[in-house]
């Protein structure tokens, strides 16, 4: 049969047969380097595209129409006009500094795939900690943020950087209690230990009523984390302009914008993963028919619906509510996530305990 | 003060907002002190859109300075045209016939509520919501085609003129009018769901840029302002011209001077304004719309002011005549000056984003500021 897992596994064994292991191992990273660059300028060029279609839903408008079908090579279009555009470094600005920034949170965008699993058995990294390493990974793009608004020398650069710092590091808290949650659910920080748990039904609906508050605190969370709207402090098109990609042109001001989709690619998947089973099929208890229709539905294709589900519940966010002000910002998340996640944590823990869980 | 660009001695952070920022809808320039994210001081710079109208005016007959001053205020540009209008009337001692009276009134509450609507869609893009705007030009966009129907033009009418209006109406003018409040009727459920009941919108608005009510006197602030912080200052109600006194409309006033009073007061304007031309749309009398006027109008020598209720508040017409066929001197009066002058008590000590809905709040249109 061919899946994902058959065709990595196919190119696997030719690569040993063929070449000396080191030479296969070698081949095998450049692979999957490409493979990954190719997948986020692909996921970067739909999601932008994407977001667009759902807006213009929303506003009752059409959105990208003219540049091939539907306008699916509108952002294509866009990217190589951004391509060929000026990089300008504006005057006073920390030179190296300044073009290092979209090179990190770029970076780090890409170190956060390792560990999520696409498809059954397809996973770069299946790390025995792999849930750590994501938190560990995703708190670091506030570097790349603050970094870029400090060297632009541009004062609402900074005033975004600022904000944007504040707000992530706050917000990792409740986001790593949330999936903390679904570890102590699982028992283990493997994100492919995770999945298999979800076996005979996902922890949303296996874990009632503790795993809903966790996603639902996991959602807000990840949406400020990637500095989305309501909760797009950082940039706050009418407050500061464009906040810390302000002087930002060209081509290093497409990164910040590509990572950003990256990002949300990347929590929605997590969230896919924790919560709604990864690539697992929806099964039902007894339903046997129904359960195995569910397994002829490629594992692929549920991750990736999974994933742009959540990815639609984020736009639908950006596009629905005002944005929050700082100080307001800051109070949800010490005042009323904070408590509420570390409450649930211990009901989560209470449950576990006590197999309350189907 | 300023030790170097952009830092005051106690280093604090000067930001300039504008002339050319997202959020001041023109080119306003605002010279912010910021202390991290606290404002100390905000200092409005105007003339960056400064035509000089009132200039041009003196070299422009009563019939052509009306067509300038659609461009001040150009979201309330019938009201505008409406008060030179009244005055060169008032100068002129001719009564407009009914039906005329009737027309200008109708017209002034459907740009009115077109103002609001687009007020309403631009303040929720101020706090960064970006699908009301769309909903509101879609109803705005209704009176906008009504609009062009009947004056050939969609944003600087230049309808009004003096002792009447410029044109008949176009014939099929009540269904369409009729079309537009049944379309808004059902759309405003939509508003307060999307909007109004919103807890973030209710955070960023309430208590946020609060204006009290001697303040609001003391600054000079009209319109829904001025209403908001419990000021009854409504031009129709106390000054009636044309036939509002014949018209039964409530002065919406509110007591919390805060920018949600403000958006509430705007909104429940919008609902009063239809209710206006509920009354008067089914019983425009027959008759002339115009009086019959000179050809060349000439004002007699003397001062002749005239106010009427904007969109935004209070504008005040003073043209001085010394008995030729151009005015000797024209002033306006324009409500958005006395209304920005208000915004750095406001907001003193508040936050960034504090700035910005109070002054979305303001509905400010910056060529009515700057003339």
């Amino acid at each position: 049969m061919l899946s994902l897992e058959n065709i990595t596994r196919i190119i696997h064994e030719w690569l040993n047969s063929h070449f000396n292991p080191a030479i296969a191992l070698d081949t095998e990273f450049v692979l999957v380097g490409v493979a990954s660059i190719t997948l986020f300028a692909l996921l970067g060029l739909s999601l932008v595209w994407m977001e667009r279609k759902v807006a213009a839903v929303m506003q009752i408008r059409l959105g990208p129409n003219r540049v091939g079908p539907k306008g699916i090579f509108q952002t294509t279009a866009d990217t190589l006009k951004l391509l060929m555009k000026e990089g300008l470094v504006p005057d006073g600005a920390d030179k190296f500094l300044f073009n290092l920034a979209p090179f990190i949170v770029m970076i780090v965008a890409m170190l956060i795939l390792a560990p999520i699993a696409f498809a059954k058995n397809f996973q770069i990294w299946d790390i025995n900690i792999g849930v750590l390493y994501l938190s560990a990974i995703s708190s670091l793009s506030v570097i790349g943020i603050l970094m870029a608004g400090w060297a632009s020398n541009s004062k609402y650069s900074l005033l975004g950087a600022m904000r944007s710092g504040a707000q992530i590091v706050s917000y990792e808290l409740s986001a790593g209690l949330s999936v903390l949650s679904i570890v102590v659910l699982t028992g283990s920080l493997s994100i492919k230990d995770i999945i298999l748990s979800q076996q005979n039904g996902w922890w949303i609906f296996k874990a009632h009523i503790p795993a809903l508050i966790s996603f639902i605190i996991f959602i807000i969370a990840v949406t400020a984390e990637t500095n989305r709207a309501p909760f797009d402090m950082a940039e706050a098109e009418s407050e500061l302009t464009a906040g810390f990609h302000t002087e930002y042109s060209g081509m290093r001001f497409a990164l910040f914008f590509l990572a950003e989709y990256i990002n949300i690619f990347i929590v929605c998947a997590i969230g896919a993963t924790l919560f709604f089973g990864g690539w697992m099929p929806l099964h039902i208890g007894s339903w046997q028919a129904f359960n195995h229709i569910m397994d002829y539905i490629p594992s692929s294709i549920w991750f990736l619906g999974k994933t742009i589900g959540l990815i639609f519940l984020i736009m639908w966010f950006r596009w629905t509510f005002p944005r929050l002000r700082i100080d307001q910002l800051l109070n949800l998340e010490w005042k009323y996530l904070l408590p509420i996640s570390m409450f649930n944590l211990l009901l989560t823990s209470l449950v576990a305990i006590m197999g309350w869980y189907f | 003060m300023i030790e170097e660009i952009g830092r005051t001695t106690e280093g604090d952070l000067i930001i300039n907002i504008g002339p050319q920022h997202p959020a001041t809808h023109g080119v306003l320039h605002l010279v912010i002190t910021l202390n991290g994210e606290t404002i100390k001081k905000v200092e409005p710079h105007l003339g960056y859109i400064h035509r000089s109208i009132e200039k041009m005016c003196e070299s422009l007959s009563y019939r052509q300075f009306i067509y300038v001053t659609s461009r001040m205020d150009y979201l309330s540009s019938h009201i505008n045209n409406h008060a030179c209008a009244l005055c060169v009337e008032k100068g002129l001692q001719i009564e407009p016939p009914q039906r005329a009276q009737y027309i200008r009134v109708i017209m002034d509450e459907l740009t009115r509520i077109a103002s609001h609507e687009l007020w309403w869609g631009a303040m929720a893009m101020d706090l960064g919501a970006f699908t009301p705007f769309f909903h509101a030009f879609r109803e705005r966009e209704t009176i906008t085609d009504i609009m062009e129907k009947t004056c050939g033009a969609r944003l600087t009418m230049n309808y009004m003129v003096p002792g009447g209006v410029m044109a008949e109406l176009h014939p099929g003018f009540q269904r369409d009018v009729e079309r537009f409040i049944q379309l808004y009727k059902s759309k405003f459920e939509e508003y307060s769901e999307l909007v109004t009941g919103n807890v973030i919108f209710q955070n960023r608005m309430k208590s946020v840029g609060v204006l009290s009510k001697e303040d609001a006197i003391s600054y000079g602030c009209s319109g829904p302002v001025g209403r908001a912080s419990g000021v009854s200052c409504d031009i129709r109600k106390l000054y009636p011209y044309d036939i509002y006194n014949k018209v039964e409309f409530d002065e919406i006033t509110e007591t919390e001077g805060d920018s949600y009073a403000r958006y509430v007061v705007r909104l429940k304007e919008i609902q009063q304004s239809i209710r206006i031309i509920e009354q008067l749309l089914g019983n425009i009398p027959e008759g002339d719309f115009q009086a019959k006027t000179k050809a060349v109008l000439k004002l007699p020598k003397g001062e002749f002011y005239q106010r009427v209720e904007t969109a935004r508040g209070e504008l005040g017409v003073y043209i001085v005549s010394e008995g030729g066929t151009t005015p000797y001197r024209i002033k306006f009066r324009s409500p958005g000056f006395s209304n920005l002058s208000a915004l750095e008590h406001m907001v003193k000590g508040l936050k960034i984003g504090d700035l910005i809905a109070a002054m979305g709040s303001l509905d400010l249109v910056i060529p009515d500021i700057d003339r």
